[in-house]
């Protein structure tokens, strides 16, 4: 079986004048969780949506599990499991009706209300779809996602909404996934969910992939230098350094023991993902 | 690993005709607007007209009540699925169709399904409020009854086409009631369901004549209504042949349509 599950080379979507995905080259190997980062407009979902078959390509070579997504057929669909940014249900449903319904499409379906209970939505199970609030919708569209069991699962935003328990348990449900095997494509603008959930991250800006990494790596931050920072007598200094260790120790000596407002920090995902888009404008 | 069988079209095209009439049932806007409109106005009209039509011995509302049960039909056809179609393409329902392994026959089985069971109630409740109120009977002989029901199925079926194909002309799903009910209710006006058809100005009854619903109408009263009607129908006759040729030729016209006109995503989806 080809271990790659996404391979993209060139790609290109030209909407009038603005190139939406402007040259993309990426590999995705089965079993891993890749995050696609970046800001409003970057080309995240049409991206994604290229890769669902759900939009045309303007130049490039997509393959997705071995087939090009731009002609879907029944199995290959089969294979696949989509979160859209935005989707709706019949609000006339209930969840259970609905995630049902849908798994009858799949020739080997998970069973729809472990599915349900995945998603977090044993309670709702018997409501109708009009009655859930929106973080509660949004788990209906995961659930709809991963009912038909999928090798390759697409997930645009999916944590829009959730409150944080949700998000939590929505990362376990991820882990779980990725845990039997199932390759994830997500996007996203929450960089402590890229750090918890993917193997790999991508930088996305201005429809170019900027960088592509672990989320210790991106950037150069495992080797970026850290900042120590404390109050001295002349107000608040910060030093950035490759050998915090020593400059803590040196200051612990020169205060004669504790050194006021000290901190460590080395640059966040966030800072660095920053600069990355900042530097792209 | 071994190759699943894939669940069968016809297994999903008829799960999907069971959803369909199921969110029908809960949906009180679409309900009261595509199934009670028709029964309304059968109510409102069958209180204003009176009396006989000329020479024929039959009373009008009579011949109203046809041609308001072939509306009806209209309505649960052409209305319900060309709105219904163009809403679930604008909320993106069609998109998340088509992300999944559903086989594109298998919508419209259950769209088709949908249209014939509610046509089919539609018809039968209009009729009893026309045997009620205006003394309509069913059809009389065997060979009526199998008029009846060609004609009957021949109408549902152009009426679908014609509204699967038309669901992709209105912008939004929102605006596509107004959209739809402009030439629904011209047609209504022009094929002889509020007037006797040849009591209309020459002009407009070629303009009917070029459309489906004249000629279910005129199909429709062959069967419910006696032949001392003949004076006053275009022809002097049924003019059964011709019905059937119409509807097939706008049955066909409708397919080539629907086949080349359905799209899954909205017009700037990219
Ligand atoms: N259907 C469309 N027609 C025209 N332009 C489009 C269309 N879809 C997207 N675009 C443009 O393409 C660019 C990329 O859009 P895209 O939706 O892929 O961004 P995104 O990274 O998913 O953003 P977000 O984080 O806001 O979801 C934007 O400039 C957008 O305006
Ligand atoms: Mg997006």
């Amino acid at each position: 079986m080809d271990e790659t599950a996404v391979r993209i080379r060139g790609l290109r979507k030209r909407y009038g004048d603005v190139d939406a995905v402007d040259g993309v080259d990426l590999d995705i190997p089965r079993g891993e969780v890749f995050a696609l980062l970046g800001p409003n407009g970057a080309g995240k979902s049409t991206t994604v949506e290229i890769l669902e078959g759900h939009r045309r390509r303007t130049g490039g070579e997509v393959a997705v599990l071995g087939a090009d997504p731009g002609r879907p057929t029944r199995r290959w669909r089969a294979r696949i499991g989509i979160v859209s940014q935005t989707s709706e249900e019949r609000p006339q449903l209930t969840v259970r009706e609905t995630v049902r319904h849908y798994a009858g499409y799949y020739p080997a379906p998970r069973d729809p209300d472990e599915v349900i209970e995945a998603v977090g939505l044993t309670e709702k199970a018997g409501a109708r779809l009009a009655r859930l609030s929106g973080g509660q919708r949004r788990r209906v569209d995961v659930a709809l996602g991963i009912v038909g069991d999928p090798e390759l699962l697409f997930l645009d935003e999916p944590t829009t909404g959730f409150d944080p328990d949700a998000r939590r348990q929505f990362w376990k449900l991820i882990e779980s996934l990725a845990g039997d095997g199932t390759t994830i494509l997500l996007t996203t603008h929450y960089l402590d969910e890229a750090e918890a959930l993917a193997d790999r991250v991508g930088v996305i800006a201005r429809g170019r992939l900027v960088e592509v990494g672990t989320p210790r790596e991106l950037g150069g931050r495992a080797t970026a230098k850290a900042h120590v920072s404390w109050t001295g007598p002349e107000g608040p200094r910060t030093l950035e350094t490759h050998s915090p260790t020593q400059v803590v120790a040196e200051l612990s000596q020169k205060f004669d023991g504790e050194v006021p407002e000290l901190t460590v920090t080395r640059p966040t995902l966030e800072d660095t993902y920053l600069t990355m888009i900042g530097a792209a404008r | 690993m071994t190759a699943q069988a894939m669940p069968s079209t016809l297994r999903i095209g008829l799960s999907r005709g069971a959803l369909e009439l199921r969110t029908f049932m809960r949906d009180r806007e679409a309900a009261a607007f595509t199934f009670a409109m028709p029964i309304v106005l059968m109510l409102i009209f069958g209180t204003i007209f009176k009396g006989e039509i000329k020479g024929t011995g039959v009373d009008f509302r009579q011949y109203f009540a046809a041609g308001i049960i072939a509306s009806g039909i209209a309505s649960t056809t052409f209305i319900s699925l060309g709105v219904g179609i163009a809403q679930e393409r604008d909320d993106g329902t069609l998109k998340r169709l088509y992300g999944m392994p559903m086989p594109p026959a298998a919508y419209f089985i259950g769209k088709t399904i949908t249209a014939l069971v509610l046509s089919v109630a539609e018809t039968v409740v209009l009729f009893l409020l026309g045997h009620v109120m205006f003394g309509l009977n069913p059809p009389g002989t065997p060979e009526r009854w199998f008029t009846f029901v060609w004609v009957f199925v021949a109408g549902v079926t152009v009426c679908t086409l014609l509204g699967i194909a038309v669901s992709s002309v209105p912008r939004s799903g929102r605006g596509a009631a107004a959209v739809l009910n402009v030439p629904y209710l011209v047609l209504q006006f022009i094929s002889g369901v509020y007037f006797t058809f040849t009591e209309l100005p020459k002009g407009v009854q070629d303009a009917g004549a070029v459309f489906p619903l004249k000629w279910i109408c005129q199909g429709l009263r062959s069967a419910l209504l006696p032949d001392t009607l003949l004076p006053v129908e275009p022809a002097h006759a049924w003019e059964h042949g011709r019905i059937a040729l119409v509807l097939a030729a706008w049955a066909v016209a409708g397919f080539a349509l629907c086949l080349t006109t359905f799209r899954w995503k909205r017009r700037d989806d990219g």
